[in-house]
């Protein structure tokens, strides 16, 4: 009883968050509703039991994209009306992938109509087995392709985000803390010296 | 109501009354204690003078490629955790797979201290 | 109805007093670290330290208290007012959430979750929330460069905590914190405990631990000479306790993760009679007691780091040298056997 309560709980805040974030005017507000979502989805996994998911959601989603998105939103001044202007111009294609995903929207909802038999249960867990020990059993071998795939993807990530924003400032002296530490008096101080009465030329 | 969420109760509960107490404390002065606003007072702090602009502006690329950077390592921890937990049940070949996984994105490490991705200027 | 109240209230009930008792205790526990944490600092530094409230001032963490509740509470007019309150809630309120997972002693455990570590690491990722926000909602230049250089200093001392735990738990075998303290028990006592054979995790775990909560030598965010408080300059009365109050409950809390993931938790030092006989919280506290002065210690001797030097430790030694340790580790007991 307790647990369909906090799923209509988690689904309700949930698909209200979720429209909040494509209303409100603020960006940044909208991506504080984003947050809320992810951590009601977050509570949707722990109810279905998948309690590793829940929490690599939250580390994930929460603790690292949303921290970019804050960034992104808080400190770059999107300008709005010129992002208006281009709004006609790209509406077809809007419009284009606004509908396939509407399509593909409807048939994962009537599935249980239209073809029951794909609908999987959540299988029985085992009594001694927790969730996240059941999930290394199988991602690293039955899985391994896909899970070899997921660092490639990783890599290309890694090296597009470096691609497209590094951009090194000319000029720009960095310490180099090798070259501190190897340096000795023999090779800083040089000792002269200086007879009475002269200076040094 | 199974096993599990009789543990995840508590977990709601705690966190509630956690931001239950935060939340008195931080009401708590509104109420009692003075409130004498002006001008001067509620304005953003600046060494002796009035702001000059708003406050949130552009800045260095730098941190959006450390966040970025950040989510690409963070999703490797997330990959080793249950490598950890189930180690002794996923053997040598488990092990060897993870090794792939990790020398992949070392190199994806090499290309960005090469690359100079971790310097700060 | 009288069922229904054996059945949900009797339990509910006991949640809520557990609950409520361990934050009391805990913010208890906190007023006298934050004492024991300036008479640190003042006797290095030869000071007498606070000394007029109460024997040996004993009661100056609750004359702070007192003092910032009567204080005026002020809201900058340029401010985003909402957010600007909900910076210090999340702060202090995300700082307790995450004792609800650590284990004082056997099976005293606000919540045993399956996956505790999983949570402290997903609390402790979101506290970059409260500084952001502080920071944007302030609509101030100090604070807003404050949150930016907190935000990217947190998460990339995020990637090596995640990896120290990585090597834990391929030790412990379980995300479960009462599970990785029960491994840690061994006929050799302290010597058993993951300190020992992960030593330079250990050492990484508790200098991110200060970077993670943006403590001296690593408080850049705050650097006064330069941002004058950071992200919280703009805060004044409760409002800004909250952020000290959270900062204080964040070290604590990883504090007593650092017990529970290399010192033993609740483990007596030498598993024989006189060390067994006395309760498991008591070492507990104890040992959070103990890393909690480490910390004092580093705050009160180690000048103040540079960013790029920060940013330098973060990503180029101990991102590797961690990820390198999980390689090691985990090398090791594949070859041979789960030895340590």
């Amino acid at each position: 009883m307790i647990s369909a309560l906090f799923f209509y709980l988690f689904a309700a805040v949930l698909i209200g968050s979720a429209f909040m974030v494509i209303t409100v005017r603020n960006p940044v507000h909208a991506v504080l509703f984003l947050i809320l979502a992810f951590f009601n989805a977050a509570g949707l996994f722990v109810l279905l039991s998948a309690e590793f998911l829940a929490m690599i959601l939250v580390v994930v989603y929460v603790g690292a994209v949303m921290v970019l998105f804050l960034f992104v939103v808080m400190m770059l001044d999107v300008d709005f009306a010129e992002l208006k202007a281009g709004f006609l111009r790209y509406l077809p294609v809007g419009v284009a992938v606004g509908a396939i995903m509407a399509l593909e929207l409807i048939f994962v909802v009537t599935a249980w109509i239209t073809a029951p038999e794909t609908i999987a249960t959540v299988p029985a867990q085992a009594e001694d087995v927790t969730n996240t020990l059941a999930l290394g059993r199988i991602l690293y071998t039955d899985y391994v392709y896909l899970f070899e795939a997921a660092s490639l993807i990783l890599l290309v990530a890694m090296i597009g985000a470096i691609v497209l924003t590094l951009h090194h400032k000319e000029g720009v002296r960095r310490q180099k803390p090798a070259d501190q530490v190897a340096r000795d008096p023999k090779k800083a101080i040089e000792v002269v010296k200086v007879q009475s009465g002269r200076g040094l030329s | 109501m199974n096993e599990l969420l009789l543990e995840y109760l508590p977990l709601v509960i705690f966190i509630g009354i956690a931001f239950a107490i935060s939340a008195v404390l931080l009401i708590v002065p509104f109420f009692i204690a003075p409130q004498h606003p002006d001008p001067e007072k509620v304005s953003a702090y600046e060494c002796g003078f009035d702001a000059f602009d708003d406050a949130r502006m552009k800045f260095d690329v730098r941190f959006y490629l450390v966040s970025l950077l950040f989510i690409i390592f963070d999703l490797e921890v997330a990959f080793l955790f249950p490598w950890a937990v189930a180690f002794d049940d996923v053997g040598a070949f488990g092990f060897w797979a993870m090794m792939v996984f990790l020398g992949i994105l070392t190199i994806g490490f090499i290309y960005e201290w090469r690359k100079g991705a971790l310097e700060w200027d | 109805m009288a069922d229904f109240w054996q059945q949900y209230g009797i339990p509910f009930a006991l949640i809520v007093v557990q609950s409520v008792a361990l934050i009391v205790i805990l913010l208890v526990m906190i007023a006298f670290l934050l004492y024991a944490d300036r008479k640190v600092w003042a006797a290095v530094q030869m000071r007498r330290g606070p000394n007029v409230v109460g024997p040996f001032g004993l009661w100056q963490s609750f004359a702070d208290l007192l003092k910032f509740v009567f204080k005026e509470p002020i809201i900058p007019a340029g401010s985003n007012k909402g957010l600007f309150l909900l910076a210090p809630l999340v702060t202090a309120g995300l700082a307790l959430s995450a004792w609800a997972v650590i284990p004082v002693n056997e099976g005293w455990a606000v919540a045993n979750l399956n996956v505790g570590i999983l949570f402290v690491f997903a609390v402790s990722s979101l506290e970059v929330y409260g500084v952001i926000m502080a920071g944007w909602a302030s609509n101030s230049k100090y604070a807003f460069l404050s949150a930016l250089r907190s935000a990217a200093q947190m998460v990339s001392y995020e990637v090596s905590i995640g990896f120290v735990i990585v090597t834990v738990l391929l030790c412990a075998g379980s995300l479960n914190l009462s599970d990785i303290v029960l491994s840690q028990q061994s006929p050799y006592g302290l010597f058993g405990w993951y300190w020992l054979p992960l030593l330079p995790m250990f050492v990484i775990f508790f200098i991110s631990a200060l970077a993670e909560t943006n403590r001296p030598p690593f408080d850049l965010l705050e650097a006064e000479s330069e941002l004058v408080a950071g992200f919280m300059v703009e805060y004044s009365s409760t409002p800004y306790l909250l952020f000290m109050l959270g900062e204080y409950v964040a070290i604590v809390m990883l504090c007593g993760l650092g017990t529970v993931l290399f010192l033993g938790g609740w483990l007596a030092p030498f598993p024989v009679a006189p060390f067994t006989w006395i309760p498991g919280v008591i070492w507990f506290v104890l040992k959070v007691c103990f890393l909690f002065f480490l910390v004092a210690m580093v705050k009160a001797m180690v000048p103040r780091y540079r960013y790029d030097q920060l940013m330098r430790l973060g990503w180029k030694i101990f991102l590797p040298l961690s990820l390198a340790m999980v390689v090691i580790v985990a090398a090791v007991l594949q070859f041979w056997g789960t030895g340590s």
